[in-house]
């Protein structure tokens, strides 16, 4: 044994860092990621990055070669754009609570009840899906208009009940945003109630849990992570919306994305639309790091 | 414990799953303190058994009473009785600790009271300590096998029920978990109803036996009858591997094999035997330096041999039929393969069962 140690370790040559790197660029790994990574540049991060530009610019420049400015961000904080995304946010929570209430059983009855029936209520649930969300809104719109709309015209000619304007009320809103988004919150949480082993549900059972019980000690906990990313991506894109408040909501419900809207269009001031932009992406992003943080998607996934 | 009250009765109890019928009119008394065993190959029903019995489904016909209370309706979370799963149905989400204390704390029970009846669980199926706070996923499978226990035992339930947890387990630690769960049994003096497809485990560990085929109980007895006094033929050829000869009853009580065309003497014959079988178990063959050595005899030559550690197997061919022969390592047969042999038995070591 003594004399194995005086056996000099044979020298394995370094590959420099220039192989290393082309090596991992060759790898399959990222060779598939190539084409969404393109795209993730052209269409996602160089936009941003425009935005983000353009918000450091002087009001109404439509060039980013200008000088650097923090007056649109000061310009928001002084002003009354805090109503705004009060507004949005407000509605974006009250849309995912909302979504999450009435989710759950559906989403239960999706994955452990229906059965063979589950296919035909889950195409049921994703037709109006096929069909542009602006009509759909337009159907909302001639269903609840005054006078001629179908239901306060039907309310009206049959009991003669005056419901008056059911539009242009924040709840008309709140109610379009939780039809719209929707199946957002119900597809991850079907995924996530899937992902609850019935043997688990039985022994929680034989081991003494009532109906309550198991849910908050076994199907919550297991079908988490599912609800959390529906509630995480109905928030963003509800924090985004514009068409529900702008058909149904008139002046009534002033979003944040209108505010947006206006600035890029009628205001023609970009640096401040930028602005109000990258701030509501800073704040919904801070929310969804702390969100994703709780999250294990491999296991979602089915990974492990 | 002869004249001792039954704390589970199963009367007539049938379960159908629209037009199959799974459990078909089980009729059973299992003792308080028993170590009870439903052995039955995959299909025959056993789990469902169990199911019926722990509460997870309800029975389509018949009863079930739990120390003279019927049970029938009653949902698994009332039912003192607490069930291993054949999966362990392990919280992953959750510790050792909180798995094991999960029917504590849908109790109420306090924090403190938890850890203290979780860690003394811990103690008697040989977890270490420190166990406590690990998750389950992080457990080999002979430790989530303990997990499984302790948390079914720690709401101190009359009756236990196991469903086959032992069989994703490799032989050897299964073979020690087997002697641990029998251990256990004593140590806590509980009722134990264990379901396996493998008699061998079966032996081990239980009291009696109880053997399912086709949704009906066949023949229920100790390890002891059900191994030297099968009821049929499935029964026998359940037990491992035996030497079975179709037979039918001749002349003068003796019994008549048409495949060799001789007969043979005849062990006590069920009443009314016409045809049927003669099974002679493996260790009970030996191999004859001359007829007279045995009752009855059979010429063929040695196909092969195996060994089994402590002993070795021969598989002699003669006619159509390949016999098994076992014997002692030390006794071994000297010879070589494809020898002329002669194997014989006694006629007080077969048994006759019909079909």
């Amino acid at each position: 044994m003594a004399d194995r140690t005086q056996v000099p370790t044979p020298a394995i040559r370094q590959p420099g860092i220039l192989w290393l790197l082309l090596g991992w660029l060759r790898s399959p790994g990222v060779l598939s990621a190539t084409p969404v990574l393109v795209f993730f540049v052209i269409g996602f991060v160089g936009p941003l990055v425009i935005v983000l530009g353009f918000s450091f610019t002087p009001p109404r420049t439509f060039d980013l070669g200008g000088t650097f400015t923090t007056e649109n961000y000061k310009h928001i904080f002084t002003e009354s754009y805090y109503i705004s995304f009060i507004w949005s946010f407000a509605l974006a929570g009250l849309t995912v609570a909302c979504n999450l209430l009435i989710g759950y059983p559906i989403a239960y009855g999706l994955s452990k009840l229906f059965g063979r029936w589950a296919a035909p209520v889950m195409l049921v649930l994703v037709i109006p899906l096929f069909v542009s969300e602006n009509v759909r809104l337009f159907g909302w719109y001639i269903f609840l208009i005054k006078g001629g709309g179908i239901l306060a015209g039907g309310l009206k000619t049959a009991f003669g009940i005056d419901t008056g304007t059911l539009l242009f009320q924040p709840g008309t809103v709140l109610m379009a945003m939780i039809y719209v988004y929707l199946p957002f919150t119900l597809f991850p949480m079907v995924l996530g109630l899937s992902m609850v082993p019935r043997d688990q549900v039985e022994a929680s059972r034989d081991l003494g849990a009532s109906r309550f019980q198991i849910f908050r000690e076994v199907e919550l906990p297991i079908a988490m992570p599912g609800i959390l990313i529906g509630a995480l991506l109905t928030f963003v894109l509800a924090v985004g919306a514009i068409s529900e408040a702008k058909l149904l909501g008139g002046q009534n419900t002033p979003v944040i994305a209108l505010d947006i809207q206006h600035e890029f269009t009628f205001a023609q001031n970009w640096p401040l639309g930028s602005a109000i932009s990258v701030l509501t992406i800073v704040v919904t992003g801070i929310l969804v790091v702390l969100v994703m943080r709780r999250l294990d998607l491999d296991r979602l996934l089915g990974r492990r | 414990m002869a004249d001792a009250v039954p704390i589970l009765r199963m009367v007539n109890l049938t379960k159908q799953f629209g037009r199959l019928v799974a459990v078909n009119d089980v009729t059973l008394d299992i003792t308080e303190g028993e170590f009870f065993t439903i052995v039955g190959p995959s299909g025959s029903g056993k789990t469902t058994l169990l199911r019926m019995l722990g509460g997870l489904e309800k029975p389509t016909a018949g009863d079930i009473y739990l120390r003279d209370e019927r049970v029938n309706g009653v949902p698994a979370n009332r039912r003192p009785t607490c069930m291993v799963f054949q999966s362990l149905a392990l919280f992953n989400h959750k510790t050792v600790g909180q798995n094991i204390e999960f029917s504590l704390k849908m109790r109420g029970e306090s924090r403190r009271a938890r850890r203290e009846r979780g860690l003394s669980l811990m103690k008697l199926v040989q977890l270490p300590e420190d166990y406590y706070d690990r998750s389950v996923t992080k457990c080999s499978g002979g430790e989530r096998q303990r997990v499984a226990l302790a948390r079914a035992l720690a709401s101190d339930p009359d009756i236990l029920f196991f469903d086959e947890p032992l069989s994703a387990i490799d032989y050897r630690l299964r073979k020690l978990l087997e002697v641990e769960l029998k251990d256990l049994h004593r140590t806590t003096g509980k009722t134990f109803v264990y379901i396996t497809h493998s008699l061998e485990e079966a032996m081990v560990m239980s009291d009696r036996i109880g053997i399912m085929q086709e949704g009906r109980l066949i023949q229920i007895g100790s390890p002891n009858e059900i191994y030297l006094q099968p009821r049929n033929k499935f029964v026998s050829e359940f037990m491992g591997e035996v030497n079975t000869l179709a037979v039918q009853a001749g002349a003068n009580g003796g019994i008549d094999c048409p495949d060799f065309d001789r007969s043979f003497t005849s062990p006590a014959r069920p009443e009314g035997f016409a045809a049927g079988y003669l099974v002679i178990r493996p260790e009970s063959m030996r191999f004859l330096s001359d007829p007279s050595e045995a009752e009855n005899h059979i010429a063929g030559s040695l196909f092969n041999e195996y060994a089994l550690g402590s002993r070795v197997q021969y598989h002699v061919s003669a006619g159509d039929m390949m016999f098994v022969v076992e014997k002692l390592r030390e006794q071994a047969y000297q010879g070589a393969l494809n020898d002329d042999v002669l194997i014989g038995w006694d006629a007080k070591d077969s048994v006759l069962v019909t079909d």
